[in-house]
């Protein structure tokens, strides 16, 4: 029956593909330069996105500049950060300190600082605009200060906070984004290869609900709170007169800070930032769409710009370019295969659940039934099969 | 009444006063000797204000030997900014003067700038007669800059731009009128912080790491009453027979410190007081790096003291008025001498001639009026001045209502520019030139009416109103002291920026005050209360009457009691029919 030799050729397809990927794995491991690339990005980007106006919003710019400040720190580059701030605190006529911004009461720590600058400011912060970035799909004339730059290698920090709710993110009081549409504009990045792993951290309330959506591999997502709890902020400063920093960001400052470029810290100690004993709400975090053991990947793969540099003593012998040529094309396939992204490729289907038929398929399928048996009649039905 | 300028570091040896007017009698070197390479001269002037203010204004000027008007491509760079250099030759850019204001310059109280601006963000650009499409490189320009300095000047766009056609001439060397290639804009929301500074600081040849651009930190530069920083880049001579031009860079920065704030409230100004840093060096790119310190009544010595002493002075003639310098020449290792402390007086400077206020008056949210006062005072002399106003296009202007009066009569002006808006395409254009009697004030006034925007085009917070740009008023005020007209001579930079053509007048412009202004807003929750209005009363109406329509009525018998029902099982067994 069709069905049936059907059914026989998708076994057999899935059998050689499972095959292939066996063998590309063992020349993976024989191949040291397999060890090399384990992590797979060479560029790291963040973006940056403070999304409340008025001043007493006081403490989502000042989220947003403190995980600025320590993205800095560890290497990465003013051209790979894009800062999109929808208000203007520390130049704001009522800021007792002006060209000031600070995270710890008392004025300890000023995270603005001297050497600052802002991508996208006030008005411009709008859904649009973010999700322009993001996609990459700007107006010709935008200066390069204001693109998101990435490619298949980049490694990209995505951190939004403000007021939100369940499924949504309010901007600047005046729209929303929704979980659907950034799961969307993930997957156009995806689409578009504008990544290798994504970080996405939220800080507002019912946080988790903004990443339940995502369906793009290689994403990784962290909330300061579950659905129907609210997020905290830390403390108020007298002399300023607003809450400086929201709870999650303010210990998750205070665990930067103690990270170096070259510490070994990995993704389960940035899982246990911030418990509810001291956030308050519970914080959570996803890991199913993403590859790689979160025990290995490193805090500074996504808030550094670590290179990878391998010190060799030993002289390494250039062929003849002529005599290499097949050499060449066997390294380039090796090499390519290295990357997770091939593995994706040629991977298998996602699995999905299997759910009983939906209504309408149902129904479908009972009316073609009827009729047949009311042309036919039931005793033609051995005929059939 | 003291004053600090306090300089850490070894010996000081003292000059030979030379004390004398720098005029053109003296033979002084040419500004550049004329070889292939960039100069660099950095000053700051400091000047007390009467009311116990301090004003400091600092210029970098950057002078590149490059000629773009034969359309020339430069690919080496030496002190002239990279990127600055590539916008001007990829957008044939003749002329680009852009400022960032943060305060309002107080006129009568702090008298004229040296370089004015108004509140938020300016920017003008004549543009090389070989562009044909100017609004659109107009356009790419604005988002070029506003990615250079962090602004958000791609906000500029047909809406707020205008071409003038007599308040904006070129300041640099050329002879091009046609104002077709000149646009202006100016953004008053535009907010100036550290993110401005720190792009503005990088064009700089020493950056912010030695010389005077050391004390631009913006903790205080920002905790000021007003700040402005600008970048000014137009084609200069470069000899007095001017066969050739080259390229010059003007940055400056103007900061009003506070008595109170700043301050406080004494009277004793030092350097680290109103930097919170000190100079150690100049810097080593530059040809010249002197600071002025205003002393106009220490003539006799005896009401201040500065400290430490410079012997060297210089006179210059700046905004009509003939002021006496104390020089601090940084390139001399001989000026950084031990701590000693700078003592000044304040005292009543020249009354400015010339200022300008406006004001919205009225009351609703439908009508109102502008009102701009231009105030001459001047005791015995009038003169003209040209007024330019740029209204957006949602503040439309009754032009017949456009009065203009001095002393209670009627004022006709002698030349009137006017271009009408178009809704949602461009502003109001307003140029008048107005003859200031002496001694007097003058009121423009115009009605205008409110428009209804689109509901798409509020900004996220529409109530705290909308801006409309300041007004320029540009004018030659009449002088009592001669101005050095010389265009190559060896003059301070504070005195040589705009280009004079007279003795006996000087240039001045001056810009008022941006208006806040109330657009009547709507509830932004009215869709939602609509639908859900909506909503209920379909659903209630519609229900209600295909209920009432369709439903049909049977008569039910009442169920009987459990007796009556057990009775009915039992009479159903038997066969009987029930009760």
């Amino acid at each position: 029956c069709s069905a049936r030799s059907f059914r026989f050729t998708t076994f057999l397809a899935s059998l050689t593909q499972t095959l292939t990927l066996v063998v590309h794995f063992c020349l993976v491991f024989q191949d040291s330069a397999g060890q090399f690339f384990s992590s797979g990005h060479t560029n790291n980007w963040a973006v940056l996105v403070c999304t409340s106006r008025f001043w007493f919003n006081y403490r989502h710019v000042a989220n947003t500049l403190s995980v600025y400040r320590s993205v800095k720190r560890l290497g990465i580059p003013d051209s790979h950060i894009v800062l999109m701030l929808a208000d203007d605190m520390a130049c704001n006529h009522r800021n007792p300190k002006p060209a000031t911004v600070f995270s710890h009461k008392n004025m300890e720590l000023n995270v603005y600082g001297d050497d600052v600058e802002v991508d996208y400011r006030g008005y411009e912060v709008t859904v649009e605009n973010f999700l322009r970035v993001l996609t990459g799909r700007l107006p010709p004339s935008t200066p390069r200060s204001k693109r998101l730059l990435s490619d298949d290698r980049s490694n990209i920090l995505i951190y939004l906070t403000g007021h939100g709710g369940n499924g949504f993110l309010k901007f600047q009081d005046s729209e929303e984004i929704s979980n659907v549409e950034l799961a969307d504009a993930f997957e156009q990045m995806w689409q578009k290869r504008r990544y290798n792993e994504l970080l996405f951290i939220i800080d507002t309330c019912q946080g988790a609900s903004m990443y339940e959506r995502f369906y793009s591999p290689n994403l990784m997502a962290l909330a300061s709170s579950q659905v129907g709890e609210d997020s905290l902020s830390h403390q108020p400063d007298l002399a300023i007169g607003v809450h400086l920093m929201d709870r999650y960001t303010f210990y998750l400052l205070e665990f930067l800070e103690d990270i170096h470029p070259a510490s070994k810290t990995n993704m389960n100690d940035l899982f246990k930032v911030c418990p509810k004993s001291q956030c308050v709400s519970t914080p959570g975090h996803r890991t199913d769409l993403f590859l790689r053991d979160p025990g290995s990947v490193l805090i500074t793969d996504f808030f550094g710009s670590v290179r990878k540099i391998e010190i060799t003593m030993e002289t390494i012998n250039l062929t003849d370019p002529i005599n290499s040529g097949n050499d060449v094309q066997t390294e380039n396939n090796t090499y390519v295969d290295q990357l997770p992204v091939s593995e994706i490729i040629h991977q298998k289907p996602k699995q999905r659940d299997w759910h009983p038929p939906d209504g309408f398929i149902l129904g479908l399928w009972t009316l073609i039934l009827l009729v047949f048996f009311k042309t036919y009649g039931v005793k033609h039905l051995k005929h059939v099969f | 009444m003291k004053v600090f300028l306090n300089y850490p570091q070894i010996l000081k040896r003292w000059e030979a006063s030379q004390v004398g007017d720098v005029d053109p009698g003296m033979s002084v070197a040419p500004p550049h000797p004329h070889t292939n390479t960039d100069s660099f001269q950095e000053e700051l002037v400091v000047r007390p204000l009467h009311s116990g203010d301090i004003y400091a204004s600092f210029q970098f000027r950057t002078v590149w030997e490059a000629d773009f008007s034969r359309g020339n491509k430069v690919s080496h760079y030496q002190l002239f900014p990279k990127s600055l250099g590539q916008v001007i030759s990829k957008f044939s850019v003749r002329e680009l003067h852009i400022s960032f204001t943060q305060g309002y310059w107080r006129t009568m109280q702090w008298g004229q700038p040296f370089l004015p601006s108004p509140p938020g963000a300016e920017l003008w650009v004549w543009f090389q007669d070989s562009v044909t499409d100017v609004d659109g490189t107009w356009k790419e320009l604005t988002n070029v800059l506003s990615g250079i300095f962090c602004a958000s000047l791609n906000f500029i766009d047909s809406t707020n731009t205008v071409q003038p056609s007599a308040a904006f001439k070129p300041l640099g060397v050329g002879n091009v009128t046609d104002h077709r290639f000149l646009r202006y804009a100016t953004l008053p929301r535009e907010i100036v912080c550290t993110e401005n500074l720190t792009p503005w600081k990088k064009l700089l040849p020493c950056g912010s790491k030695a010389g005077l651009a050391v004390l631009l930190k913006s903790e205080k530069l920002f905790h000021s009453s007003f700040h402005s920083q600008a970048v000014h880049i137009r084609p200069i001579c470069q000899d007095q027979r001017c066969k050739s031009t080259s390229l010059e860079l003007r940055q400056t920065l103007n900061a009003v410190f506070d008595l109170h704030t700043s301050g406080q409230a004494k009277r004793e100004w030092s350097l680290f007081k109103m930097f919170s840093r000190t100079l150690t060096e100049a810097c080593p790119l530059a040809s010249s790096s002197k600071i002025y310190i205003d002393i106009t009544d220490n003539s006799q010595g005896e009401q201040f003291e500065l400290s430490p002493a410079s012997s060297l002075l210089s006179q210059a003639v700046v905004l009509g008025d003939r002021r006496t310098f104390s020089v601090y020449d940084l390139t001399d290792q001989a000026t950084f001498g031990s701590t000693r402390s700078l003592n000044l007086l304040i005292r009543d400077m020249l009354r400015p001639l010339l200022h300008a206020e406006r004001y919205v008056a009225g009351y609703g949210l439908q009508t109102g009026e502008i009102h701009t006062v231009m105030y001459n005072h001047h005791p015995y002399r009038s003169f003209p001045v040209l007024l330019l106003d740029s209204v957006p296009w949602y503040l439309r202007l009754y032009i017949h209502t456009l009065t203009v009066t001095s002393k209670g009569k009627e004022n006709k002006p002698s030349y009137i520019h006017y271009q009408p808006s178009k809704d949602r395409l461009r502003p109001h254009l307003l140029e008048m030139l107005v003859q200031l009697p002496p001694n007097s004030a003058t009121e423009v006034t115009v009605e205008f009416e409110r428009a209804l925007l689109k509901w798409t085009e509020y900004t996220p917070d529409p109530n705290h109103g909308f801006y409309v740009g300041s007004s320029v008023i540009s004018s030659l005020v009449p002088s009592t002291v001669a101005t050095n007209t010389s265009i190559t001579q060896e003059q301070p930079l504070f005195s040589s920026f705009f280009p004079c053509k007279e003795e006996l007048s000087y240039f001045v412009r001056v810009y008022t005050e941006p208006l806040l202004v109330n657009l009547p807003t709507p509830d932004f929750s009215m869709p939602y209360n609509v639908i859900c209005l909506t909503c209920t009363v379909v659903a209630v109406g519609y229900g209600s009457l295909y209920n009432l329509l369709t439903r049909s009525f049977q008569i039910e018998e009442p169920s009987p009691g459990l007796a009556k029902r057990i009775a009915n099982v039992i009479r159903r067994m038997r066969g009987v029919p029930p009760l």
